[in-house]
């Protein structure tokens, strides 16, 4: 039952006024603020004129830029997918499991999530440089298999040679999944924990194996949860800008590495803000295709 | 694991309901030892970076490379760095203010939208779902500009009023996922408690006050938490507005990555982490002893 | 929309003293929610000290009535008056009347006690008097010693009381009730109804509810008003409501009836009579209808008002009351319900129309015992049928 503002309006104005002047003032005028930088020319070094033009956006979809955004793009789209991949077995098992076990296991897979990226960032190094934890334990596995051969009468392997998984695509990708991963679960887990039980069981029963049941029956009732999931994985993994930084190596930019140079160091705010403006685009085209995907799920439920 | 998973399922499907010890039912997929299998390593590849950061955290090495011995002096090192204990102080002061302004702006936004209807609600709703949505990256960027050419923040402002920019940064991005929270507990409202006080004598402030606050309280909980660790955590905002002279813990400690990784920024980051993990289980366990609400 | 009861009076039913003092008066009230007229030009007096019951199915209005009087919405047009003063422009915080809300919406986070005081706090008296009052509430609704309850912890026929108690610890001149009954299981509903009844005695207020249940409203109410999409179909004492409904729709929404369709045949100051296609014999009355000669008009025959004779190949029983040939009618039983106490029976008549009709096992071994397609008649004294003319 809700009431039209008209009824009582100064209850309304005293609920509303704060919080949208507040958006208003503080986030609205800051992005219109920059969505008219997109139009200005740099004439000096602090001084902007904003002369409607659209070099900024030209010079954006350069191919030097243009890879970059295609490569983010590629990126995100990859970490989404290996997301997908582990996340999904993992949701499902959760989904799956006795109550008090499924508590458990949303907080183990959540926790890490509470944890400040930077940090979850920062534990990766350790782990994936030359001299890290993964590269050791290959190292001891490849030393022992050597050793291994060698008693069976075979020629020992070489050297072992560290795998280079640090500063460079690799790295910022297992970076992303890492980071990301939690975000994927939580909504696969939403989704497959509110279907219709007895649907798998008919599939089942009528004699499909599981990964059949899996395939044609669990995901398609899933569709929506798949889509919301993909959407917080791929949105906050297009623009991230730490992964990459602490992560990557000199051809392993992001957008966000970019924008944040414009800014920082080139000084060159209005092109910042044409690729910031053509990132949050990109963001909402992504919104709109999830969108799609979640109606056409709806309609076919 | 499909081809292990085939001859398991044709095995269970006759078999009776499990029993206590019994083979697991078709669906038990958590008692079954391929998803057990993927769930382990997926939280063993989850854990085992924090864990051995926080372990190599008492390492007595400069390199921090290879375990040479077990000591607290990094420890040491980090509580008595006083940027760092400056830059926690910081980022404790903002996160205080931006919850508090975060939970009052997100409750209010979700009463309004909850209980009113109003021209152009749908902009509305759609402006406040922005924040949580755009990447941060172009919501920093915005604030650096903000601060710097349209409302310049004044410098050499005593503390903690010169740290107002990045609050004031954080509060905009933390309200509306507070307002979320708030809107989803206040679905489960029974409007006829409003207009029981109503009918009982209230005003408008009263109703709010006794009888929708007390039913908002387990979410405006929850919502506080949330502000707050958004807030502790957040670095790509806060590297866009603070300043040399405002500096916060997450950004201080990234300053510490790429210059010198020692031990000390292990110790930094376990500290963080502990703190963490100690505010969202007094979170939730607020959350679970909410008020039970029957039936009214 | 006949206002006070035609020919008979109510039977003497224990009920607080009614007034002739018109304590709430609705004039001409409109409420329209967009195009969709919930309410339409309602004009009614509810007298003070009466047990007065808005009735209706579900959508006809009589919620959205009361919530007009409480104040929780306006009336597109009309005015209500409290005491003869018109309280448009006071706040339902103002107004002097309280509600007991379907929900009971019992504040989930207050005691027992604190729930009562609130309208009290609400007023700022005192609080040795809040206390007293208080205490005095919960002791009139039978839940002394459970002020310091939380409403968790109590039924849900306990929490209506404490609702009761809130509202009327702020002795309020009128006392509103939604569905008082409705969510109450069957037994409860019984006690309750009685419950409700002696409250209002021993209070002395005016009771307005709202209800769909026709029992209900019948049971409790001194008199009622029953809606239909909006519009006033009829207020009148139960019994007059029951006997002497004023269209198919009173008829039909309150108690059981058959409904026949027929030609108006003849019509005198003391008798008439109906020619329904649906009865092979025409229906004689021992009462005028006011109603042109030849025009449709509809019989309605409560069940209870028909006896059922055995016919064995006999001629038809004749009436005393009315003319040979009329009254009576053939059936054959289709269908027998036994309920216990009472059977109902419902008879095929020759054109194919069934009829519902019912006998109280009377013995417990029946000599007339009826039973499946059984040939009978059906006869029914001349005042018995009802004539509607809408």
């Amino acid at each position: 039952m809700q009431q039209s503002w008209k009824q009582a309006r100064a209850a309304f104005a005293a609920v509303a006024a704060p919080p949208l002047l507040w958006l208003a003032l503080f986030f609205v005028i800051p992005l219109a603020v920059i969505w008219a930088y997109t139009f200005g020319e740099n004439t000096g070094p602090v001084t902007i004129d904003f002369t409607g033009t659209f070099a900024n956006y030209a010079r954006a979809l350069e191919p030097l830029y243009l890879g970059i955004f295609v490569k983010s793009v590629v990126v995100a789209g990859i970490t989404t997918l290996l997301c997908l991949i582990i996340g999904f077995p993992v949701a499902l098992a959760i989904a799956f499991a006795s109550p008090r076990m499924k508590a458990w296991l949303l907080l183990l897979i959540m926790l890490p999530f509470w944890t400040n990226l930077l940090i979850r960032t920062f534990a990766l190094i350790a782990v994936l440089r030359e001299q890290g934890y993964v590269n050791f334990a290959l190292e001891w596995l490849w030393n022992n298999a050597s050793g291994f051969m060698t008693l069976a009468g075979m020629q020992p392997l070489g050297d072992y040679e560290p795998l280079t998984l640090l500063y460079n695509n690799t790295a910022v990708v297992i970076g992303l999944v890492y980071v990301h991963l939690p975000f994927m679960v939580l909504p696969l887990y939403s989704a497959l924990d509110r279907m219709d039980r007895s649907l798998m069981e008919a599939s089942l029963d009528l004699g499909a194996g599981h990964m059949r049941t899996i395939w044609s029956v669990v995901v398609p009732l899933a569709a929506p949860g798949i889509a919301s999931g993909v959407l917080i994985t791929f949105i906050p993994a297009l623009g991230a800008y730490l992964t990459p930084d602490l992560l990557g190596g000199t051809d392993s930019q992001m957008i966000a590495n970019v924008i944040e140079r414009q800014f920082k160091r080139a000084n060159d705010w209005p092109f910042g803000a044409a690729l910031s403006f053509l990132l949050m685009y990109l963001t909402f085209i992504a919104i709109a295709a999830q969108a799609l995907v979640q109606r056409k799920a709806e309609r076919r439920a | 694991m499909a081809k292990e998973a085939l001859p398991v399922a044709a095995a269970t499907l006759t078999d009776p309901p499990p029993l206590k010890r019994e083979k697991p039912g078709p669906l038990e997929y958590m008692r079954r030892w391929p998803l057990q299998l993927i769930v382990g390593l997926t939280l063993l590849f989850l854990y085992l970076p924090l864990i051995t950061l926080m372990a190599f955290s008492f390492n007595d090495s400069r390199r921090n490379i290879v375990w040479q011995g077990f000591t607290f002096k990094y420890y040491e090192k980090a509580l008595g760095n006083e940027s760092l204990i400056e830059a926690f102080v910081n980022s404790l002061t903002i996160a205080f203010f931006c919850t508090i302004a975060s939970v009052i702006l997100g409750a209010l936004a979700a009463v309004m939208l909850w209980r009113f209807r109003f021209p152009g609600k749908t902009a509305v709703e759609g402006t406040l779902a922005l924040p949580i949505v755009v990447p941060e990256i172009c919501l920093g960027v915005a604030m650096l500009v903000f601060f710097a050419r349209v409302l310049p923040w004044p410098m050499g402002l005593p503390w903690p009023f010169n740290l107002g920019a990045i609050t004031i940064a954080h509060i905009s991005f933390a309200f509306p996922f507070v307002a979320t929270v708030v809107r989803a507990r206040l679905a489960s409202f029974n409007r006829e408690l409003e207009e029981a006080a109503k009918d009982l004598g209230a005003s408008e402030w009263r109703t709010f006050w006794d009888v929708l606050v007390p039913h908002m309280q387990p979410a405006l909980v929850a919502g506080a938490l949330l502000a707050f660790t958004l807030s502790l955590d957040d670095f790509v905002i806060t590297f866009f507005t603070s300043g040399p002279d405002t500096i916060t813990f997450p950004v201080k400690v990234y300053s510490m990555l790429r210059f010198s990784v020692t031990p000390e920024v292990n110790a930094a980051s376990t500290i963080l982490i502990v703190l963490t993990v100690v505010l969202t289980a007094v979170g939730l366990h607020l959350q679970n002893q909410a008020p039970k609400e029957g039936k009214a | 929309m006949t206002d006070v009861s035609p020919v008979h009076t109510q039977a003497d039913k224990p009920a607080a003293a009614v007034k002739p003092n018109p304590i709430i008066s609705f004039e001409g009230v409109t409420k329209r929610f967009g195009k969709t007229v919930a309410v339409d030009n309602v004009t009614l007096q509810i007298q003070e000290g009466e047990f007065f019951a808005l009735l209706g199915p579900s959508g006809c209005g009589k919620t959205t009535l009361l919530r007009m009087l409480a104040g929780f919405e306006t009336p597109t047009e009309g005015r209500i008056l409290i005491d003869g003063k018109d309280v448009a422009p006071l706040p339902p915080n103002k107004r002097p009347v309280n509600m007991v809300f379907q929900s009971y919406a019992v504040f989930p986070h207050m005691k027992v006690a604190d729930n009562v005081a609130y309208g009290l706090k609400m007023d700022g008296l005192a609080a040795g008097e809040i206390k007293a009052r208080v205490g005095d509430a919960l002791e009139l609704v039978k839940l002394g010693g459970l002020g310091d309850r939380m409403p968790d912890q109590l039924s849900g026929g306990q929490r209506q009381r404490v609702a009761l108690a809130r509202a009327l610890v702020k002795r309020p001149r009128v006392l509103l009730l939604d569905e008082p009954l409705s969510a109450l299981d069957a037994k409860l509903r019984d006690q309750m109804r009685s419950e409700l009844t002696s409250l209002q005695e021993k209070v002395g207020i005016t009771f307005i509810m709202v209800t769909h249940d026709q029992d209900e409203a019948l049971a409790i109410a001194t008199r009622c008003a029953v809606m239909n999409r909006g519009v006033l179909a009829q207020v009148a004492t139960p019994a007059d409501l029951y006997e002497f409904p004023n269209s198919r729709f009173v008829a039909d929404f309150v108690g059981s009836v058959n409904m026949f369709e027929g030609v108006l045949e003849r019509d005198e100051q003391n008798e008439a009579m109906v020619r329904c296609n649906e009865l092979s014999a025409p229906v004689y009355l021992d009462h005028g209808v006011t109603g042109a000669r030849g025009s449709t008009v509809w019989v309605a025959l409560r069940p209870e008002k028909i006896e059922m004779h055995k016919r064995a190949g006999g001629e038809a029983p004749k009436m005393e009351d009315a003319p040979a040939g009329t009254n009576v009618v053939a059936g054959v039983i289709r269908d027998i319900v036994y309920l216990g106490s009472e059977t109902n029976f419902e008879v095929e008549l020759e054109g194919g129309r069934r009829v519902k009709t019912f006998r109280s096992n009377l013995t417990r071994y029946d000599q007339e015992d009826f039973t499946w397609d059984e040939p009978v008649w059906l006869a029914w004294h001349a005042c018995s049928p009802a004539v509607l003319l809408s």
